[in-house]
């Protein structure tokens, strides 16, 4: 095989056929293209005329080189090249293939498999034993070298993990022994261990480490702050830009998981940490849970939400009205500040915050309840709703019933009173709090104190409900199941009045606990003490969310500060009422590349297979031939008809987006011309006749209003209602035919916005031959079919002081080829007057968007290119007359179109000149 | 040869292009709406002209009696004079006008045939008299000549490469129009148009062209052939010479019009890609202004 650079060639003797390429220039050169044969009659006015060139008596250069080209392109194809021919050195002795194994080589696992499956391939041609080993997923004893052949089977098993190995990488690599050579497949991030594993592998033999090009994202977790969710995304490179898309997935409406918000974020060259900001309603943001990096399948580049992103909606009421108290007496003045920042308030009645459908309502001092209260209380407590009561001197002074299911013990009336002033004894403190209950690990200041509360009447099950309790055993919290919901009752006021637990930091604690507020930050060791969570869902490798199976509880102090690692799999954990999510990155985490000193040689990832570019060159040979073929017709001068259109479509195919810009090109100078000039425009409506003969009447009125006015319009032009731009057009011009398409919704939109901005609209049914007084035509009901949708103010026929009566001529026929019923423009209004000594009234407003008619104005303005009318119109001189006065119609309506209402005007000179005078 | 089967096919394929071309002619004819032209003075016609008191030599049964009972003295009620002129056509048959460009409209022979045809239709039902040059069909009146004159536009074109006014047999002072190509020589027209002058009779000139031939929109290598062969030229870059060539027609439409001018005819160009009814109002108004 010949080698040249990274090319080779099987069958590189063929390549001598390259030497024959200059003795085909010299016989192609001299062979002239066909003449083509013509029969043409002009021929008489040619006699005599001479070329300006001789050349093409020969064949032009760039035609040889075209052909030479295809040719050279066939003989080098069949020499059989060949790009990056394999060529491999062996080692020898022992490999050890180790790979990092963690989320972020993800983005590339089936090649780095493929990467490993070859050079297990590989070691087993040349008799090396060799063992697979991912970092995070360490054998148990060392190491075993096995052939290739039977490690080959284990290597499409092999499954990143969503956590970086750790320490004990080390001590396994401290444990191997012998001489072994190390191919080290890195992830490009740097791992804690990274540096003193390869001391230890260097030492073992020689260590060659590859590496992945592309660069690794990851999401750290998403906070709230500020009323705007925050999370910042961060790389392992730096230097060029990257753009990503961040997308919220979490369930809709529907409960169908999908991407609710996306935004993108740019690394600009220097970053490897990008602020991503989201202004997400609450709704939505209760909704989301996690956010990905689009296209990034790993699982650094998802990060889960839990409570922490998550708002309750909380709706506080009182039974004591907002009367004249003072702020601090307010019962719900410390839950306000204790929930304010952690939840979204409803404030409003009972009936009204439960159309909100809260999660929690708190009520203050409550004691009695309209019937219909009671029963939407309990539907939404049944269906999921966590009701919770604090107790006061209503309540305490209310006749309760047996059994209210909207409290969770019976109670009993009255109240007590503990160390106040009037009463023995010393207020009472809390018990610490029991293992089992929700606030199971919160620490009891010793200054809370307890100076009354109600009284919970015994019963079997009230042990059982209390989750908190005075120090004496009576209880402070109880609660009970009502349903799907709960009913949670403090025995104490919301506000100071009975005990000092709204002002200690406890209060806020326990309402955290209960989920009732959710804390935006990560909750600390102490915060999850005596808690026990389960993992509800796991993350693999791949950033897909598994569900957990049987794992075993994690405790909470644990769980407060555990990196994601084999013990604590990243997931969302559950406890209690609370979800808590173990993320791969954490905040503060940064991507650094790992940096390898300059005795590791480091190779990229990819290998570059063998590929035969045989396919390839044969293409270009055979397109430079279909090529020169075209151009050969071109140059023979018989491109040319509708023969070679085809051939010329199809080359045009692949010029696709070339001529859609061609397109928008010609769009853009007819919009350019109609901006720049005025232009009358028809409307078209496919039929191929009524289109010519409307602009060939267009152009006629063109002519004549150049001729005779100082309105000069250019050629008109037809536009099609659904493609065009028809608000730079002052005048439109529709025939009606029959079958002509209805416009589409979005064309009608644009007429409507085009007669609204002061565009006008004449119809021509082209029916006033046939049209009687009173009857309609198919015309006529077609074009109120059309006009249906239009926004058409009323109309009446044209009134004889209309301003179209004189805009430029004084007219009182409007006749067109026939001379049918008068046109139909806007009503007058209702208080249009007469003015003095004229014999008009007063109509200064407006424009009339539409004039309506059926006579034909197109044919009788027709005129073919010499200026000769296209159609007769009436007979003898009174046709001429009848065509006249057509014309002069269609001047005063393109005069009423661009000068408005300005001869209207006129009627108020007389009363101006007179203020001048003075 | 004379079964009678065998004459009935000859008579078919003779009559075969009349109804068509007739029927085109007539259907052009019909968008124009013309009323009879009177002479504006006394004499043989249907109009009414004017009362005018009898004089001597009147016959008696000239007198309008309704008329004269209104009055002492008799009337006689004349008829406006209304007198048929003889057109005379020529339409160019040689072999140059059976060029059809790019065959989106037919030859320019068709449209000179239909647009003269229709001319004649238009005329007789004016009253005139309408024949062909030379001294086959003489103008006459009637249907009978319409269906000759199309008859004799059947026949198919000539071998010569172009045509030749025939000026032979004009009536003095009647009118002639000649449709060609005029891509030939000019010289015969010109003695054609001399010939016309001297003998008083107007008319126009109607220049028949294809597209292609305005356009000249051909590239390459090309030889280019007159329709019957006879003439040949052959260039290597066809589109080197469109300007040339352009102007060139245009010269020769310029001297058309000169000497249509100073023999008082008129002179018009039309295309076959446009409008047949435009060339055919032009027409009758170019005959009826030569009067």
């Amino acid at each position: 095989m010949l080698t040249l650079g990274a090319i080779g060639f099987t069958s590189p003797l063929l390549l001598l056929g390259l030497l024959g390429l200059p003795v085909l220039w010299l016989i192609l050169r001299a062979t002239p293209p066909a003449p083509v044969r013509r029969r043409f009659p002009g021929v008489v006015l040619l006699l005599g005329l001479t070329d300006d060139t001789t050349q093409t008596d020969k064949t032009p250069w760039w035609l040889l080189l075209l052909r030479m080209l295809a040719l050279a392109a066939a003989i080098i194809g069949f020499a059989g090249p060949v790009l990056n021919p394999a060529a491999r050195v062996d080692g020898a002795g022992p490999l050890l293939i180790l790979a990092d194994g963690t989320w972020a080589e993800a983005r590339d696992w089936t090649r780095r498999t493929g990467r490993i499956a070859a050079e297990v391939e590989a070691a087993s041609r040349s008799g090396r034993p060799v063992a697979v080993v991912l970092a995070t997923d360490l054998p148990a004893d060392g190491v075993q070298f096995q052939t290739g052949d039977a490690v080959l089977p284990r290597v499409s098993g092999l499954r990143p993990r969503p956590y970086v190995g750790g320490d004990q990488v080390v001590e396994w690599a401290a444990g191997l022994e012998g001489e072994f050579d190390t191919l080290w497949l890195s992830s490009g991030v740097d791992t804690p261990y990274r540096a003193d594993l390869l001391d230890i592998l260097s030492a073992r033999g020689q260590v060659t480490v590859f590496e992945g090009g592309s660069a690794v994202f990851a999401l750290r977790p998403a906070r709230f702050e500020g009323g705007q969710v925050r999370l910042s995304a961060v790389r392992n490179q730096t230097g060029v830009r990257d753009e990503i898309t961040v997308g919220a997935v979490g369930p809709d409406p529907n409960g169908l998981e999908r991407v609710l918000l996306s935004v993108p974020a740019v690394f600009e060259a220097a970053q490897d940490v990008v602020e991503i900001e989201l202004d997400v309603p609450p709704e939505l943001r209760n909704r989301i849970t996690r956010f990905e990096i689009d296209g990034q399948r790993t699982a650094g580049a998802v990060t889960l939400t839990d409570d922490r992103l998550k708002r309750r909606k909380v709706a506080l009421i009182a039974g004591r009205g907002a009367d004249e108290g003072l702020e601090l007496l307010s019962p719900l003045h410390y839950l306000n500040r204790a929930l304010e920042v952690t939840a979204d308030l409803v404030p409003g009645a009972l009936l009204d915050v439960l159309q909100a459908n809260p999660d929690v309502i708190i009520l203050a001092d409550v004691a009695t309840f309209a019937a219909a209260e009671r029963d939407a209380l309990e539907a939404w407590v049944d269906g999921g709703g966590m009701l919770v009561r604090f107790a006061g001197p209503r309540m305490a002074a209310a006749e309760l019933l047996d059994g209210d299911p909207l409290l969770p013990v019976r109670l009993r009336s009255g109240g007590r009173s503990v160390g106040g002033a009037m009463s023995w004894g010393e207020p009472k403190t809390l018990r610490p709090f029991e293992a089992e209950t929700p606030f199971a690990g919160l620490p009891v200041p010793e200054e809370v104190e307890i100076t009354s509360q109600v009284l919970a009447e015994p019963g079997p099950d009230l042990a059982e409900r209390t989750i908190a309790a005075l120090s004496d055993g009576t209880p402070l919290v109880t609660r009970a199941e009502l349903g799907a919901g709960q009913v949670l009752l403090f025995h104490v006021t919301a506000n100071t009045e009975w005990s000092s637990l709204p002002l200690s930091g406890l209060f806020v604690q326990m309402l955290d606990r209960l989920a009732i507020s959710a804390n935006a930050t990560r909750p600390e060791r102490a915060d999850l003490a005596g808690t026990t969570w389960v993992a509800q869902d796991i993350l693999d490798g791949f950033g897909d969310l598994q569900p957990a199976g049987t794992m075993g509880g994690i405790e909470g102090e644990v769980l407060a500060i555990a990196r994601a690692s084999a013990e604590v799999p990243p997931g969302l954990y559950a406890g209690d009422d609370r979800r808590l999510a173990v993320n791969v990155v954490e905040e503060g985490d940064l991507l650094t590349p790992a940096a390898w000193p300059a005795s590791v040689p480091v190779t990229g990832l990819s290998v570059q297979p063998e590929r035969g570019l045989l396919g390839l060159f044969l293409s270009v040979a055979v397109i430079a031939l279909a090529l020169d073929a075209l151009a050969s017709l071109w140059v023979g001068g018989r491109l040319r008809g509708a023969r070679v259109m085809p051939v010329i479509a199809a080359g045009l195919i692949a010029l696709a987006p070339m001529t859609d810009r061609v397109v928008a090109q010609t769009l853009d100078d007819k919009v350019l011309l109609a901006t720049s000039e005025v232009v009358l425009a028809h409307v078209l409506t496919g039929d191929r006749t009524v289109d010519n003969v409307a602009n060939a009447g267009l152009s006629g009125l063109s002519r004549r209003l150049t001729q005779r006015t100082s309105i000069e319009p250019v050629d008109p032009v037809g536009v099609d209602l659904e493609t065009d731009e028809i608000s730079v057009y002052p005048f439109l011009y529709w025939p009606i035919t029959l079958d002509q398409p209805t416009p589409s919704a979005n064309a009608y939109a644009k007429l409507n916005r085009y007669l609204r901005s002061g565009g006008m609209i004449l119809f021509d049914t082209r029916d006033g031959a046939v049209a009687g007084a009173g009857g309609t035509t198919r015309e006529g009901r077609r074009l109120q079919e059309l006009a249906r949708p239009l926004d058409i103010p009323p109309l009446e026929p044209i009134p004889t002081d209309h301003v179209l009566t004189r805009t430029f001529y004084l007219l009182q026929d409007f006749p067109g080829r026939h001379a049918g019923r008068a046109p139909w423009v806007e009503a007058a209004p209702e208080d249009a007057e007469q003015v003095d000594g004229l014999p008009f009234r007063n109509l200064n407003d407006g424009v009339t968007p539409v004039v309506i008619g059926g006579n034909d104005w197109a044919s009788a303005w027709a005129v073919d290119r010499d200026g000769v009318p296209l159609f007769p119109v009436g007979r003898g001189y009174a046709g001429e007359r009848q065509r006249e006065t057509a014309i002069r119609f269609g001047i005063n309506l393109i005069m009423h179109v661009l000068t408005g209402n300005y001869k209207s005007d006129q009627v108020h000179v007389p009363a101006l000149l007179d203020r001048l005078g003075q | 040869m004379s079964s009678p089967a065998h004459l009935r096919a000859q008579a078919q394929t003779l009559a075969g292009p009349l109804p068509p071309l007739l029927a085109g002619a007539e259907h052009l004819a019909a968008t124009i709406l013309l009323g009879e032209h009177g002479r504006r003075r006394a004499g043989t016609g249907d109009e009414f002209w004017q009362y005018r008191p009898a004089t001597i030599g009147d016959e008696a049964r000239n007198i309008d009696w309704r008329r004269s009972a209104r009055t002492d003295t008799p009337f006689v009620r004349e008829k406006e004079w209304q007198s048929a002129q003889s057109v005379i056509l020529w339409v160019d048959d040689a072999q140059s006008m059976e060029f059809s460009g790019d065959g989106s409209h037919g030859t320019k022979c068709e449209r000179a045939r239909l647009l003269a045809l229709a001319v004649a239709v238009l005329l007789m039902r004016g009253g005139e008299r309408v024949g062909l040059s030379g001294f086959d069909l003489p103008p006459r009146h009637g249907n009978m000549q319409l269906l000759r004159l199309a008859e004799a536009f059947s026949t198919p074109a000539a071998d010569t490469d172009f045509g030749e006014p025939e000026a032979r047999g004009m009536l003095p002072q009647s009118r002639a129009l000649f449709v060609s190509d005029f891509m030939g020589d000019l010289a015969p027209v010109e003695a054609a148009l001399a010939k016309a002058a001297d003998r008083g009779v107007r008319g126009a000139l109607l220049q028949v062209l294809d597209p292609q031939e305005e356009a000249f929109p051909f590239d390459g290598r090309t030889i280019f052939q007159s329709m019957a062969g006879a003439i040949k030229f052959e260039t290597n870059q066809a589109a080197d010479l469109r300007s040339r060539y352009i102007d060139r027609l245009n010269d020769r439409r310029a001297r058309l019009r000169d000497l249509a001018r100073h023999a008082g005819w008129h002179y018009t160009c039309h295309h076959t890609g446009e409008s047949a009814q435009s060339a055919l109002m032009w027409l009758f108004g170019a005959l009826e202004r030569g009067r």
